[in-house]
């Protein structure tokens, strides 16, 4: 159980998906212009992180992994199938996105207002298939990858919820020209990044 | 790529080289930069530059990431159902990244030690997928294939600075060579340019003197 809070706290604040990898930062720039919007989003990707890295994990350990078609015959006991892995992690993404699209069109449409534009998006999201590559990497155990999933989601929309509200008020503010837009807007994540840096070192 | 060659060859369309076609590849370089321009594939660009070379196969595998898919998805832009374009541009996409990904294990083990995850997030890289909607999917091979090669060559061009400055800076020296002790000096490497923040920071100065020379102005 400590363990499993270790990881959490770990995947929200110290190895945040974008302060400390840099991933999503795609869709993290693009749509960090208001609060509310920036929102909706992070919930998708926390939803979708949530889902994709426990059933990766699955696809990893019960297909993909040297030895884990054994029970098959001593003939399939060498197969190893990890040359597949981004292919497959990639159709499983796209399949649980575009499922998960259709089951919230169809079960909550006001829901769908709200998050449907962005489901599209996430699948192309750097930080969906770089949370399901670390989990690989860090072998994890399966209650670990579901417990890292919902962190990196919930740090990754701290992030974005954050930086929107920092943007909103930059609006007021007088930035020379050419910085103006992108510019500042990388100036700004690297300030913040500064300030997740007093995460490091954290554990319990 | 041969088959692409092959392609342009059988329509007996405009040259390769045109002006038209040159112009695909020296646009992505400044006033259409994917990275400072378009925003797309920033990712790894700040992930991967702690050093000069590594930042180089990365470039290298983008390009050909990007130009081969490009020109792949353009032949068949005109079957594919629109519904379903997305999981086809990935799986082409996944493909090649699949075999970049073996080569560089194979012959570069040291370096895709290095890049560890970020070779396989070419598949996700939203260059390699905003080419593929913005260009691939209403334009034909030999002119989808030149866009690949200049948003490869931009994307380089960009991360090629930024890992410069951070390798000089960071740990005073340019492709593992350390210049300062070379020429004498003693040099106390800043860490900061090694860490995220530097990163972001570096990259925000980039795009201020590159809007700086070219007037491109954003409003907010």
């Amino acid at each position: 159980m400590e363990n499993l809070i270790n990881i959490g706290i770990r995947s929200i604040f110290i190895d945040n998906m974008i302060f400390a990898y840099f991933l999503g930062m795609c869709s993290f720039l693009a749509i960090s212009k208001k609060v509310k919007t920036a929102f909706g989003l992070g919930v998708a990707v926390i939803f979708v992180l949530g889902i994709t890295v426990p059933i990766n994990w699955l696809v990893q350990n019960y297909m993909l992994k040297e030895g884990s078609f054994a029970w098959l015959g001593a003939d399939f006991a060498t197969v190893d199938l990890s040359f597949l892995q981004f292919i497959v992690f990639i159709s499983v993404i796209a399949a649980v996105v575009q499922l998960t699209e259709m089951a919230v069109e169809k079960f909550s449409p006001a829901l769908y207002g709200t998050l449907g534009i962005f489901l599209p998006l996430i699948a192309v999201n750097c930080a969906i298939l770089g949370g399901a590559l670390f989990m690989v990497g860090r072998s994890y155990t399966l209650p670990e990858a579901t417990v890292y999933g919902l962190g990196s989601g919930i740090g990754w929309m701290l992030a974005i919820v954050a930086l929107a509200g920092v943007r909103e008020k930059m609006k007021y503010s007088n930035v020379p020209g050419p910085l103006r837009g992108l510019g500042i807007t990388f100036i700004l994540v690297g300030l913040m990044s500064f300030g997740f840096l007093s995460f490091l070192g954290f554990s319990l | 790529m041969s088959t692409e060659t092959v392609a342009v060859e059988v329509k007996k369309a405009e040259p390769l080289f045109s002006k038209k076609n040159k112009k695909l590849i020296t646009n992505p370089l400044d006033i259409d930069n994917p990275i400072t321009v378009q925003v797309l594939g920033v990712c790894s660009a700040l992930a991967v530059t702690t050093q000069m070379l590594p930042a180089l196969y990365m470039s290298a595998s983008l390009l050909v990431v990007t130009a081969a898919s490009n020109a792949i998805i353009s032949m068949m832009r005109n079957t594919i159902p629109s519904r379903i374009r997305i999981i086809v541009q990935l799986a082409v996409v996944s493909l090649w990244v699949t075999l970049v990904s073996e080569l560089l294990k194979a012959y570069a083990y040291d370096i895709s030690k290095t890049l560890s995850v970020f070779v396989g997030l070419i598949i996700t890289n939203c260059i390699v997928m905003g080419r593929l909607e913005a260009f691939a999917m209403g334009n034909k091979p030999g002119p989808s294939f030149m866009d690949g090669v200049g948003n490869g060559l931009g994307y380089g061009l960009i991360l090629m600075i930024i890992a410069f400055f951070r390798e000089l800076l960071g740990s005073g020296a340019i492709f593992g060579f350390k210049v300062f002790e070379a020429m004498g000096l003693h040099y106390k490497s800043n860490g900061l340019m090694l860490l995220p923040a530097g990163a972001c920071i570096l990259l925000g100065i980039v795009i201020w003197v590159q809007r700086s020379i070219n007037g491109y102005r954003e409003s907010h």
